[in-house]
């Protein structure tokens, strides 16, 4: 199953740093895309749009996480030659991940 | 002191619609109407246009959004926040009282907040970009402005002195919100729980639109009705920082938990410090409940002391981005655009120009996400080459769509549609300055 079919999110960004929420839509899935959506499968899934360290935000009450990413050099909002500068499609990317 | 306060956003950005302003402010029921309006470039560009002429640098719709909203703000008691200042909030204000004599409204207090630019500071010395550590005179020319993202407390005296329109440079976005519900409820400036809740609710706002079902429709799965009629938010907030964030009634989009989620983890590092100049907010204990259709609840946020030190935007020239498109179809049409890409940049090769950074996209196949796009997707029927390249010189950059339009007759087969553009790069780095260096004032003339 995608993430999407039950998580929604959205990306905001802050120069090079791009954060990521997920966000289920039904709370007691939450538990399973706490279990499922770790920093080490974000960082696979998004091998090649983002550099560094995944960090990865619980907030058990809104059924949610947040993520922040870093983009790799030259990747900054102001300086990118990317076609979407500000990375507000990696969420849709995000939520394409396989999950059990 | 009063019991609750009804404020509304009118605009989540400089080029935002200017429909829902109006209809919020006929229909809302409001106490404060705030537009925000700077991005991290936007007053940047700003900078450079007042550079050019001293009577601009303000936001480019700032006449027009006056024009739509002033009389029925006047009407109806609605006091309205703006940074649309931007780089010349003191001409800005200007603007406003002339947009109100031409409406034949007399006796309006206008105030401009001053004070954001720091320019002058800190090219003074003794302060690293914090990006690079590099000293901030060490862009030299290149530098075209700063300003410090200041917080609440000047507009709380414009509103003090009465002000009905409070015109803003480089305040930051939630705090163009603190400072209304600061000055109606008469809380201190260190009341950081309170201050914390009026940062949530303005974080909620910010963005108008993204709030109230904007960026969130996806159809089949997140549908959302009227998006074109897509309403603007309202928090109706009491004088514990609770609040209820909802929309004009009739209008179009949605207010539920979902979109309120969305938009609180927007833009967010840590949820539990989340750093603006009035506080260093918490939102990791926030709570969202439905509170009747399209009304959320929120409750549960407080927060830290405001930090010692203002983030500072630096804005400086960075060279230029030179564009070039052409699309291609039928079988083979992803093949003839990797062809075309290649061409161009061989041939940038041959002429000797050396760009800085170069990426060749084919929109609709590999333009957002690159090599790390799912594999499973077919190739499409139709598909567009982009070449971007970065470089030094402005004539360097117009080569890069001068040779992608140069594929008409020099390149594969049936490309059709060439575009070319070039941009100045206006780069954005950081550095932060202590709150005693930046002196903020208020200006207030009526029309």
């Amino acid at each position: 199953m995608l993430l999407r079919t039950i998580a929604h999110g959205r990306a905001g960004d802050k120069g090079r740093r791009v954060n990521l929420s997920v966000i289920a839509f039904d709370p007691a899935d939450y538990p399973r895309i706490a279990a499922a959506v770790t920093v080490d499968r974000v960082a696979e899934h998004l091998a090649g749009l983002i550099a560094g360290p995944v960090l990865r935000y619980e907030l058990p009450q809104l059924a949610a996480l947040n993520f922040v990413l870093e983009r790799p050099p030259g990747g900054g909002v102001t300086e990118t030659l990317a076609l979407d500068p500000h990375g507000k499609s990696l969420s849709a990317a995000l939520l394409e991940l396989e999950i059990a | 002191m009063r019991a609750s306060v009804r404020i509304g956003c009118g605009a989540g950005y400089s080029g935002d619609r200017i429909e829902p302003a109006v209809e919020l402010a006929e229909q809302g029921r409001l106490d404060y109407l705030v537009f925000e309006c700077l991005a991290e470039r936007t007053i940047a560009l700003a900078q450079l246009r007042k550079a050019r002429d001293p009577r601009a640098g303000y936001d480019p719709l700032l006449a027009e959004r006056m024009r739509a909203v002033l009389p029925v703000c006047v009407e109806h008691g609605v006091t309205i926040v703006t940074n649309m200042g931007a780089a010349n909030p003191l001409a800005g204000a200007e603007v406003v009282r002339e947009v109100a004599r031409e409406l034949g409204l007399h006796g309006v207090p206008v105030a401009a907040v001053t004070g954001d630019d720091v320019l002058a500071t800190v090219t003074d010395g003794g302060f690293a970009i914090d990006e690079t550590g590099a000293p901030v005179e060490s862009l030299g020319d290149a530098l075209v402005s700063a300003n410090a993202y200041i917080g609440a407390g000047p507009i709380v005296e414009a509103l003090a002195q009465g002000a009905r329109v409070v015109v803003t440079g480089r305040a930051a976005d939630p705090s163009l919100f603190v400072g209304p519900l600061r000055h109606a409820f008469g809380w201190s400036a260190e009341a950081w729980e309170l201050i914390g809740r009026a940062t949530v609710v303005g974080h909620l706002l910010e963005c108008a639109g993204q709030v109230t079902g904007g960026y969130f429709a996806d159809p089949g799965r997140t549908d959302v009705a009227g998006l074109a009629r897509l309403g603007f938010p309202i928090a109706e907030v009491a004088a514990d920082g609770r609040a209820v964030v909802t929309k004009v009634p009739g209008s179009g989009g949605a207010v539920t938990i979902a979109t309120c989620t969305e938009q609180l983890l927007y833009e967010i590092g840590d949820p539990a410090a989340y750093v603006t100049p009035d506080v260093v907010a918490d939102f990791s204990g926030v709570r969202l409940a439905l509170d009747g259709a399209n009304r959320v609840r929120v409750s549960g946020a407080t927060g830290q002391p405001a930090p010692a030190t203002l983030k500072v935007a630096l804005g400086h020239r960075d060279g230029f981005i030179g564009e070039g498109q052409m699309s291609y179809a039928g079988s083979g049409a992803v093949a003839r655009a990797r062809l075309a890409g290649a061409i161009v940049e061989e041939r940038l090769r041959l002429i000797g120009l050396r760009p800085d950074a170069i990426r060749c996209d084919l929109i609709g196949v590999d333009a957002l996400h690159g090599a790390a796009r799912a594999a499973s997707c077919p190739d499409p029927y139709e598909v567009r080459l982009r070449v971007a390249a970065r470089t030094r010189t402005r004539a360097e950059a117009d080569a890069i769509g001068r040779e992608v339009e140069a594929l008409y007759t020099n390149g594969p087969y049936g490309g059709g549609g060439a575009t070319a553009s070039t941009r100045d790069v206006l780069a954005i780095a950081s550095t932060y300055v202590p709150r005693a260096r930046v002196a903020c004032r208020v200006t207030m003339e009526a029309s």
